[in-house]
């Protein structure tokens, strides 16, 4: 690292902290701001996309001449115009356009370029396609019994020694952890241990994909998409088409919302490749029922947690078995739901293993802290068991064995500064914990962790002759980051926020940067920002000397001004950033600061929900009537976006635990492709939702930042079924917990006499 | 197919056009006038971001036909300033931080500006049930909801 990256952490800062308004709110309140589907091309054509009808089906032949014939189609494409992939490739190339087999209903086969979308769509329908239809398989159990039909043939279970002999649907084996489990157990007093099983939800970003796509003969190409990382879709795309990386130019529109659903490719290569065929630009939007069928919701999954305890609570083993369905190709995130599953803890034997499984569904996609809500689902609700077996209150019980600095965390690193207890003390003193519970309700809550990553990021600062700054950043503004980039470049070069001025920069204005994802915006761009604007410090300084004549060294910088320092450097008036700026031209020319580098000391963090609810015992349906997050921030860049992404994760996650899920039938087609009835939570569904940002500073970040965007959504699943079991006075132990599933458990609970 | 000619005030401007006879009110917005402001999040009436009102009626304009606006008063989120001054509701969404990623945010507002219409003094429920048909994923509405009683607290007050 170049820069200065030892000065201790501020105790007190100028402008972060503050909540002003952010820069691209008028353009968002007035209808201005340019999303996705909002770009218009000269000439523009509309791409359409064909999608397989069958869960599993051999492409015996696609005829395209009848659609090729049809007035007003100027392109017809299929897997033939891509160029053969292997490695990391090959599956998101046969994910974008299925080759030999589809491998799930809404599997893109074809795809034409129209004058109009009801040519488009006309084209579609005369497209033949021949299909073998095959068995398939859509539960996770199912899919790894013996016998089960195989979607790739020589499937080989990776990370098992000896290699099995036999091909299956388990992409790979997945071990951590650490002592002796079985020897934990002995110890224990109390054991308890339950099966659970999650069904898929989907991110539900309200903006469905969109692209807007010139590629010419020359090979030189212009993207216009929505995407969390714009050099991702760069790098990916120019791979499948087999054009330079440096000929494609790729600029992200406004972002409605991804949550990880918009870190991969879909309809933009197939653009690129229709456009490349008409020779015209091609805008590709999806349809919700697209959105639902053919991108990436998460894993379902089935699991097994086993824990053991002393008389006087202590934790002696953990134990799990995670078993992910990723949909149709490998890399479901059930590595990280392994980590993750007992990360909150201080374990002396601990172990998860994972099972990452193929299914005919979708191939999932990252969705906010992804694989950890759905094992924290698993590991808090036994945690929860066990707490009210030995009599103990949930929070105290945590408190006695949750992870503090220097515990070995589960899955191998040992934690530095880290506010889990501070949660859960928080939690305690919280008025919503301490409030008499309602008649008919039940209060519940649980914990959750997530890593939080750095990664490649690239930032350029440029000082302008006013003495405003211009900040260009590669990260996708996917829900404020543009202020707490503002903010940070405003704090360090003493200068008002709202000389700063925070853009996302094309791919071809400035160098690679990783996807806006795992939390690292604001503590990897945002420490870019810092840097750069230290950099920049740095220059200004510089011509501060020049124009005083005295040595660089002498000259410091103070809240926006640089002043002579030091016996010998003389008396001069400070000179503010505006002075400097006017002045640069005869000085050296422009002033600007840049980073380029691989941001490490990500801090993880914890959170801690508390939750009230309702259960209708007659028709099984539940109301979360309160709802309270405490979460460690690290520092709270701007608090209201902070407690917005705090809000924003809890209510998500009631979705999920309550009402979410992807429904296949026999046929293994998805039933509930529309908002209609794949229902994600509406005003009138929810309480306020209270929050408390808890700021343990993260000393690998200048501010101390921590990401927060995911980690709020790792406890609501466990925080939730825990309070609906006490509600209902039975474990729930599937999710969703909609409605029949609940009734069903009462009134099975109800022949057992619970 | 033959198209139709239709006239109708949008924002307060007499505005002719062209559509299809099954072409949408929302396509006719976006793609034959340039106004993007409404956004389409389903295309079957479930998420509100293409929310406008129709004489006055908040309704999904992805549900009514370009046709059926003939001779009718549309408004669309670009007609909700006046000149440099922001509308209370967009001024409140700002303040409220009731945006994230802002692709609901025009519907929201549009649909919200319709309730405090009819009634300038909502309590909590009522705007929760009449924001019930506006999906928003980002904020978990907590936001948005204060944002809406703070704009009705002030535009009450004058």
């Amino acid at each position: 690292m170049p820069l200065d990256t030892k000065t201790p952490i501020p105790t007190s800062f100028r402008v972060v902290g503050t909540r002003p308004l952010r820069p691209d709110g008028i353009d968002k309140v007035t209808g201005r701001a340019r999303f996705g589907a909002d770009m218009w091309a000269p000439g523009m054509l509309v791409g359409r996309i064909l999608r397989s009808p069958h869960a599993h089906a051999r492409i015996r032949k696609i005829d395209i001449s009848k659609a090729q014939a049809l007035e007003g189609v100027k392109a017809v494409v299929t897997r033939a115009d891509f160029k053969a992939q292997d490695g990391d490739l090959a599956d998101i190339l046969d994910n974008v356009m299925a080759g030999k087999k589809a491998l799930y209903d809404g599997h893109a086969v074809a795809a034409v370029a129209a004058v109009s979308a009801a040519v488009a769509r006309k084209a579609l329908s005369l497209i033949e396609v021949d299909y073998e239809i095959l068995p398939h398989v859509t539960d996770v159990d199912e899919a790894m019994k013996p016998g089960a039909p195989l979607l790739h043939d020589g499937m080989i279970t990776a990370g098992v020694e000896p290699a099995p002999t036999k091909p299956s649907n388990v992409t790979r084996r997945h071990e951590f952890g650490h002592g002796d489990v079985e020897k934990g157990f002995k110890k224990a007093d109390i054991v308890v241990e339950r099966e659970f099983k999650t069904e898929a939800t989907h991110q539900g970003y309200i903006e469905p994909h969109a692209c807007l796509a010139t590629l010419s003969p020359d090979g030189v190409a212009e993207l216009w998409v929505c995407t969390q990382g714009h050099f991702m879709v760069r790098a990916v795309c120019a791979g499948l088409l087999g054009i330079d990386i440096s000929k494609l130019r790729v600029t992200a529109s406004e972002i409605g919302g991804g949550f990880g659903g918009k870190t991969t490719v879909f309809i933009e290569p197939v653009a690129l490749a229709l456009s490349r065929k008409a020779n015209r630009p091609v805008k590709i939007v999806m349809s919700r029922d697209e959105v639902f069928r053919a991108t990436g919701p998460t894993s379902s999954a089935s699991m097994r947690v086993k824990i053991g305890v002393t008389k006087d609570g202590r934790i002696t083993a953990a134990d799990g078995e995670f078993r992910y369905q990723g949909g149709a190709y490998a890399g479901s995130p059930v590595e990280f739901g392994a980590m993750s599953a007992f990360a909150c803890y201080d374990l002396e034997n601990v172990r998860a293993v994972g099972y990452d499984v193929v299914c005919n569904r979708p191939k999932q996609a990252a969705y906010r802290a992804p694989g950890a809500p759905i094992s924290a689902f698993a590991v808090e609700s036994v945690i929860d068991e066990l707490a009210k077996k030995l009599g103990m209150d949930a929070i105290d019980f945590r408190i006695k064995n949750a992870a503090k600095p220097g515990t070995k965390s589960s899955y191998g690193p040992t934690y530095g500064e880290i506010g889990l207890i501070t949660t859960l003390e928080e939690a305690k003193k919280h008025p919503h914990w301490k409030a008499p519970v309602k008649p008919g309700q039940a209060r519940s809550m649980a914990c959750g962790f997530w890593f939080n990553f750095g990664g490649q990021t690239c930032v350029s600062l440029n000082i302008n002759v006013d003495g405003t700054c211009t900040l260009a950043v590669g990260t996708p503004d996917i829900g404020g980051s543009r202020a707490s980039m503002s903010l940070m470049a405003a704090e360090e070069l003493g200068i008002p926020y709202e000389s700063v001025r925070a853009i996302v920069a094309d791919t071809s204005s400035l160098g690679y940067n990783d996807v806006t994802d795992g939390s690292r915006t604001t503590f990897a761009t945002g420490m870019a920002t810092i840097f750069a604007a230290r950099d920049a410090i740095k220059k200004l300084c510089g011509r501060a000397a020049q124009i005083w004549g005295i040595p660089e060294d002498a000259v410091v910088w103070e809240k926006g001004y640089a002043r002579p320092s030091g016996a010998n450097a003389g008396s001069f008036e400070p000179l503010s950033l505006a002075d400097i700026a006017k002045s640069s031209g005869n000085t050296g020319g422009p002033i600007a600061g840049h980073t380029e580098y691989n941001a490490e000391g990500a801090g993880v963090s914890f959170a801690t929900h508390i939750v009230d609810a309702e259960v209708d015992k007659e028709t099984g349906r539940t109301t979360i009537t309160r709802y309270t997050v405490l979460q460690d921030a690290g520092k709270a860049v701007h608090p209201s976006y902070v407690e917005g992404q705090f809000q924003g994760g809890a209510v998500q996650g009631i979705g999920w635990a309550l009402n979410e899920e992807y429904i296949y039938g026999k046929d293994g087609r998805l039933q509930n492709a529309g908002f209609l009835d794949y229902r994600i939570p509406v005003a009138s569904d929810l309480p306020m939702i209270d929050t408390k940002i808890i700021e343990i500073p993260n000393k690998g970040h200048p501010y101390g930042v921590r990401g927060v965007g995911e980690t709020s959504i790792v406890p609501p699943l466990a925080a939730i079924a825990n309070a609906v079991s006490a509600a209902a006075g039975v474990r729930l132990t599937q999710l969703p917990m909609s409605p029949p599933k609940v009734l069903k458990a009462i009134e099975e609970g109800a022949r057992k006499g619970h | 197919m033959s198209q139709v000619h239709v006239t109708a005030k949008i924002n307060g401007d007499t505005t002719e056009y062209l559509c299809e006879p099954d072409e949408t009110l929302l396509d006719v917005l976006r793609n034959r006038l340039g106004l993007t402001g409404a956004k389409e999040g389903c295309g079957t009436g479930d998420c509100g971001a293409c929310s406008v009102t129709l004489d006055g009626r908040l309704v999904c304009s992805c549900l009514v036909l370009g046709a059926e606006a003939n001779g009718r008063e549309v408004r669309t989120i670009e007609g909700m300033a006046h000149g440099e001054t922001l509308h209370p509701l967009q001024r409140k969404f700002l303040e409220h931080a009731a945006l994230q990623c802002g692709i609901c945010t025009p519907g929201f507002l549009v649909a919200a500006k319709a309730l405090l219409d009819k009634n300038p003094d909502p309590s909590e429920t009522e705007i929760r049930y009449w924001l019930a048909g506006n999906l928003c994923r980002c904020t978990g509405y907590d936001k948005i909801v204060r944002a809406v009683q703070d704009a009705a607290a002030e535009m009450r007050k004058g």
